[in-house]
């Protein structure tokens, strides 16, 4: 059984798609897993016959143990001559290796051919579709072509988070050279434009094949600041009266007469071609407000604070017996209806369980609505390492007093789980207040 | 040319100064075999080049030096170094590479420096230190100090340019040098007279317009009475001197060389040993009726315990710290 | 402050030394009654006399040495070489006596004593008269190697040279004793060891020392008039010891560097300053450091081939603009 997840320790076999005495080829789907978090395709890791199933539909298995054995066709099942499938990865030479492993576990893959020959596992936890889930970080890319770059370049890059595989040198034979990286190693937010002959580096969050490519925007996807002292007691101190996260909370009560008003425009506009729902305005102005305040959109990294500077929203989505959280990359530079389309996908694809781990991990920030459950106002667990979640409650109608008259008016309250180690109460109110503007006056999001 | 002759007119001061030079040079005798133990017990490393043959000249020449003279010698220089005053221990303890050593183990066999015996040093680039003796006679007469400056080099030194620019600058500024010239007839393996040629060391004082004498570098007393004129020569009219002391090596040129061989013959050492300069002073001293066979072993046992001594001062002394390597690089 | 000739300053510079210090005396070829075959020791036999300023034999070797004997015995000998061309005769007394005593007697005996003499090429004075001894000196523990490019810093660092303990080489150039510049009066004392910016710049570091200041900083107007790029230029004065935190300093600012001698290319100064660079400053360059050297061959007599072997301002700019990246 692969780990099929980050942190998948047990698999449930849900079905098989080949049976023994099939002849199967590296890379096939074998079998249907389910884990803790989606439903995965078990993938054969080496050419030959399913020689024996081990796992029956339905069973549970742990991580590590043999759920099938691959064999040279007329070979055995024995020991010695099995070629496991999800098998046995614990320093025994099981044959299992990957197909479409991650970049950097590239050249232990290569050395997968024989019928039948033991080859070293790979302990990378593998998706079937997808590179390595991990973060839309690109700093620690494993290199498998070296670039060129000068020691200069390479420090720049190193401190700012930029990979420097995605930057194309303008020094000799290629080498990145610092003014290769003035663009891109500059915040986003100081706004100077790259100069000429720049190419900016591109954050490299890992999207799936078939997807459009995720727009591109110059500097680092982040900056780690290093905590100060105040920093470190807030921290230390606040997580010993509250747990592991401290939390605090924040609400406040948004008019949505406005944005009730943009959103029927909008769908009257779009007529057959899409629908824009409220969730999609609320995702769509939270991740702006994000993009305004970075102190919110960040990760609490134990020695540093991790600030990011792209935008990758959670959006927690109930499934039959729990929640995950699909994660909408660079959601502050999407359209509205870009971000409606992708929203309802991802939401379909975890209601199945079909979510790759990538899609799921990476988050910046999330936002949690039960207004459908018709909740007037509740407060969210943050998902660490992030340092915030908002809870949106129900839009209903109710009096409000406007120029000194009481109306009846289209109220929704926002509640904020904030991680005090990261967020403090300012912080996270002004924010808020960013997003309480933007949704009150939706023409705001254009500025 | 002088020849040796005994002037002091208290035979008592005489029969003093030679028993103490046979003491002299029976401590560096002994030195020496001691020194040549240790080195074939692995104790010495590197060169050394042992004195035995040749000890008449360190101790009848610096017999006739005060304290405040200076005295430079080349690789060829534990013999005057002991004969100077400096202690078998140091000396030894530098041959061992030790912290006690007279140069704190930086030097070895080949560098013993004694500042305040003004023994400026064992040099070991053959001919290289000669100039620097002509600089500190330049300094002497600078300061118009009384001084000497007393040079120790081999008879092959005389072929490198440096002799030679060193006696024409030593005569024309007229600097209290004397140059002392070991002829022991052999530069490492190759006899003089097959490398130069001039074979008489003292002709060439003759290019430099400078007094000269040639010494029987076997008697210890002849070496003294010529130093002492030349030392005059050198306070009173800071005229330099070169001196040919005839001399010989019973060893080879250095531990790793052989005694005889394809460059001289058993017998030619053999029959020189005949020439000995401690038995000779022994027997004159008992001739004079100044020693007994019972005081002469009773002064080399009182030498080799000196030497034992010095041994074993030499093997329990520490090693110098490795803080020493990077330290006396440059001074403050 | 007075506008004197290098020469000029190194003449006051030994009369202010050899007046202050009883034990400081001049030995070389000519340096007497000639007055200097460079006039760098005008007017001082007259006020010294003879035991102070010392005519010699032509014999390098001899005299060298009998300036090592004179420091072993508490005297400080200034030992002028008519040229450090002739000065590799006296190699021996240089490596073998004067840098090692010290160390050899286990610090007993110290040896202050200054050689210096002119070094490097002049013009049209062919292989053996034109040879840069720059690296060779300093590659020698024991003793220290100072490299004036202007008349200050040859006031400045020969008097610190004759009252510095340990042997020091000063390295003069017969086509620097004519240049002029300010030179403070009396007690100027430039530190053995410290480089000095001689021009501030931001983009480039040129790294230079002696004669091949005035080539860096003729580059470095050629860079600015023609590229717009500004090059701080370092002189580095001290060969030995090297100011190695002015190197970084400066590259740390720049991230590129260009190193420009008089020397070979091989085993040469820049070849030491490349390694205290790659070393320590690694993470801070953005290109590869370049140097410009002596081309590596015997110099030529003739003019124009001449011309071709050294540096010049023109290879330094074309280093420059590699290392910008502006090719």
């Amino acid at each position: 059984m692969e780990a099929l997840s980050p942190t998948m320790e047990e698999g449930r076999v849900v079905k098989w798609h080949k049976h023994e005495g099939d002849a199967v080829k590296t890379g096939e789907v074998l079998a249907e897993v389910e884990t803790d978090k989606a439903v995965m395709d078990l993938v054969a890791r080496a050419d030959g016959v399913l020689r024996r199933v081990a796992a029956a539909e339905g069973q549970t298995v742990a991580v590590g143990s043999v759920v099938a054995v691959i064999a040279a066709p007329g070979e055995g099942a024995g020991a010695g001559s099995e070629v496991a499938a999800g098998g046995a990865l614990e320093g025994r030479a099981s044959g299992v290796t990957s197909a479409k492993v991650a970049p950097s576990a590239g050249r232990d893959a290569a050395g997968t051919a024989g019928d039948g020959a033991p080859v070293t596992g790979v302990r990378t936890p593998v998706a079937t579709a997808v590179a390595a889930p991990v973060p839309p970080s690109t700093a620690e890319a494993g290199g498998q072509s070296r670039v060129k770059a000068s020691p200069l370049a390479r420090r720049i890059a190193r401190d700012s988070g930029v990979d420097l595989k995605l930057v194309a040198g303008s020094g000799p034979g290629g080498r990145v050279v610092r003014r290769d990286l003035e663009g891109a190693a500059r915040a986003p937010a100081q706004g100077s434009p790259a100069p000429p002959g720049t190419v900016a580096a591109v954050p490299s969050a890992p999207s799936a094949p078939g997807r459009p490519p995720e727009p591109v925007r110059p500097g680092a996807p982040y900056e780690d600041v290093s905590l100060t002292q105040i920093r470190k007691t807030i921290a230390k101190r606040l997580a010993m009266s509250l747990g592991p996260i401290p939390h605090f909370f924040l609400t406040t009560e948004v008019d949505m007469e406005r944005a009730a008003e943009a959103r029927e425009a909008l769908n009257h506009e779009l007529g057959e071609h899409g629908k824009v729902s409220f969730n999609d305005i609320i995702l769509k102005a939270t991740a702006l407000a994000l993009r305004k305040h970075r102190a919110c959109n960040a990760w609490f990294q134990d020695d540093h604070i991790r600030y990011w500077n792209e935008v990758h929203l959670g959006m927690a989505v109930a499934v039959e017996d729990g929640l995950i959280t699909p994660v909408l990359r660079n959601a502050d530079l999407k359209s509205l209806t870009e971000l409606g389309r992708e929203a309802k996908e991802l939401a379909d694809r975890a209601r199945s369980r079909r979510l790759q781990p990538t899609e799921y991990t990476g988050a910046t920030f999330s936002v949690s609505n039960l207004g459908m459950f018709d909740i007037d106002e509740f407060t969210a667990v943050i998902n660490p390492p992030e340092a915030g979640i908002i809870a949106v409650g129900s839009i209903g109608v109710r009096p409000t007093v406007v120029e000194g008259v009481l109306v009846p008016r289209r109220r929704m309250r926002i509640t904020m789980s904030c991680d005090h180690r990261v967020i403090d109460g300012a912080t996270g109110a002004v924010f808020l207040k960013t997003l309480k503007q933007m949704l009150e006056n939706p023409l705001a999001m254009l500025a | 040319m002088a020849t040796a002759t005994v002037r002091s007119t208290d035979a008592s001061v005489q029969t003093e100064l030679e028993r103490r030079m046979l003491r002299q040079m029976l401590l560096i005798r002994r030195f020496e075999e001691k020194a040549a133990e240790g080195y074939a017990l692995g104790k010495i490393g590197g060169f050394c080049h042992l004195y035995i043959g040749q000890e008449a000249v360190a101790v009848g020449s610096l017999a006739a030096l005060r304290d405040d003279d200076y005295v430079i010698s080349s690789y060829r220089e534990h013999g005057q170094a002991l004969a100077r005053g400096m202690s078998a221990n140091v000396v030894m303890a530098e041959l061992y590479g030790k912290a006690t050593g007279c140069s704190r183990g930086k030097g070895g066999s080949m560098h013993l420096f004694d500042v305040a015996r003004r023994f400026m040093g064992g040099h070991a680039i053959v001919g290289g230190h000669v100039p620097l003796a002509a600089g500190i006679g330049f300094a002497i007469r600078y300061r118009g100090g009384s001084q000497v400056c007393l040079c120790y080099f081999g008879e092959a030194a005389v072929n490198i340019g440096a002799f030679h620019e060193s006696l024409n600058m030593a005569s024309v500024y007229k600097l209290p040098v004397i140059f002392c010239c070991e002829n022991n007839r052999y530069g490492m393996g190759t006899a003089f007279e097959r490398v130069a040629a001039v074979t008489d060391v003292v002709e060439h004082a003759c290019s430099y317009d400078m007094a000269a004498e040639v010494v029987n570098g076997m008697e210890a007393l002849a070496v003294y009475e010529a130093t002492r004129r030349a030392v005059a020569r050198a306070r009173e009219s800071s005229h330099p001197t070169l001196l040919e002391v005839r001399t010989y090596r019973y060893m080879g040129h250095s531990m790793s060389d052989p005694l005889h061989g394809v460059y001289r013959t058993k017998e030619e050492v053999e029959e020189q040993r005949k020439r000995d300069p401690i038995s000779q002073l022994a027997a004159k001293l008992k001739d004079d009726g100044a020693l007994d066979d019972a005081g002469f072993e009773a002064l080399d046992a009182d030498v080799r315990a000196e030497v034992e001594e010095s041994a074993r001062f030499a093997d329990a002394s520490p090693d110098p710290e490795p803080g020493e390597l990077m330290t006396d690089v440059l001074a403050d | 402050m007075a506008t004197l000739t290098y020469r000029d300053a190194l003449n006051q510079a030994l009369r202010e030394e050899m007046q202050r210090d009883p034990n400081v005396f001049l030995m070389g070829e000519e340096v007497g009654v000639y007055q200097g075959a460079y006039k760098v020791s005008r007017g001082l036999l007259e006020e010294f006399g003879p035991t102070r300023v010392v005519d010699t034999p032509i014999a390098e070797l001899g005299f060298a040495g009998i300036g090592v004997g004179a420091a072993m015995a508490g005297l400080r000998p200034v030992i002028e070489f008519m040229t450090w061309n002739f000065a590799a005769l006296a190699l021996d007394q240089i490596v073998n006596s004067a840098a090692k005593i010290l160390y050899e007697s286990g610090g007993q005996i110290p040896v202050p004593i200054v050689f210096r003499g002119p070094n490097g090429a002049a013009l049209q004075l062919a292989a053996q008269h034109s040879q840069a001894w720059d690296a060779w000196l300093a590659h020698i523990p024991g003793m220290k190697v100072v490299a004036p490019a202007t008349p200050a810093d040859a006031k400045g660092l020969l008097k610190s040279a004759i009252r510095d303990n340990n042997p020091v080489i000063v390295l003069e150039g017969e086509m620097l004793y004519n240049t002029k510049g300010e030179v403070p009066e009396g007690e100027h004392l430039v530190p053995i060891g410290k480089a000095e910016v001689k021009r501030p710049g931001r983009d480039v570091t040129f790294i230079c020392h002696s004669k091949t200041l005035s080539v860096a900083l003729k580059a470095a107007e050629q860079l600015a008039e023609h590229e717009g790029a500004s090059a701080e230029v370092v002189d580095l004065r001290s060969l030995r010891p090297l100011d190695e935190a002015a190197i970084l300093s400066s590259v740390a600012n720049t991230h590129r560097a260009v190193v420009v001698e008089e020397g070979w290319p091989h085993s040469g100064i820049g070849a030491q300053v490349v390694d205290v660079i790659q070393r320590d400053a690694f993470d801070e360059l953005d290109a590869p450091v370049l140097r410009v050297t002596q081309a590596d061959v015997p110099m030529p007599y003739n003019k124009q081939l001449e011309r071709l072997a050294k540096p010049s301002p023109e290879r330094v700019v074309a280093a420059a603009r590699r290392v910008l990246y502006l090719d």
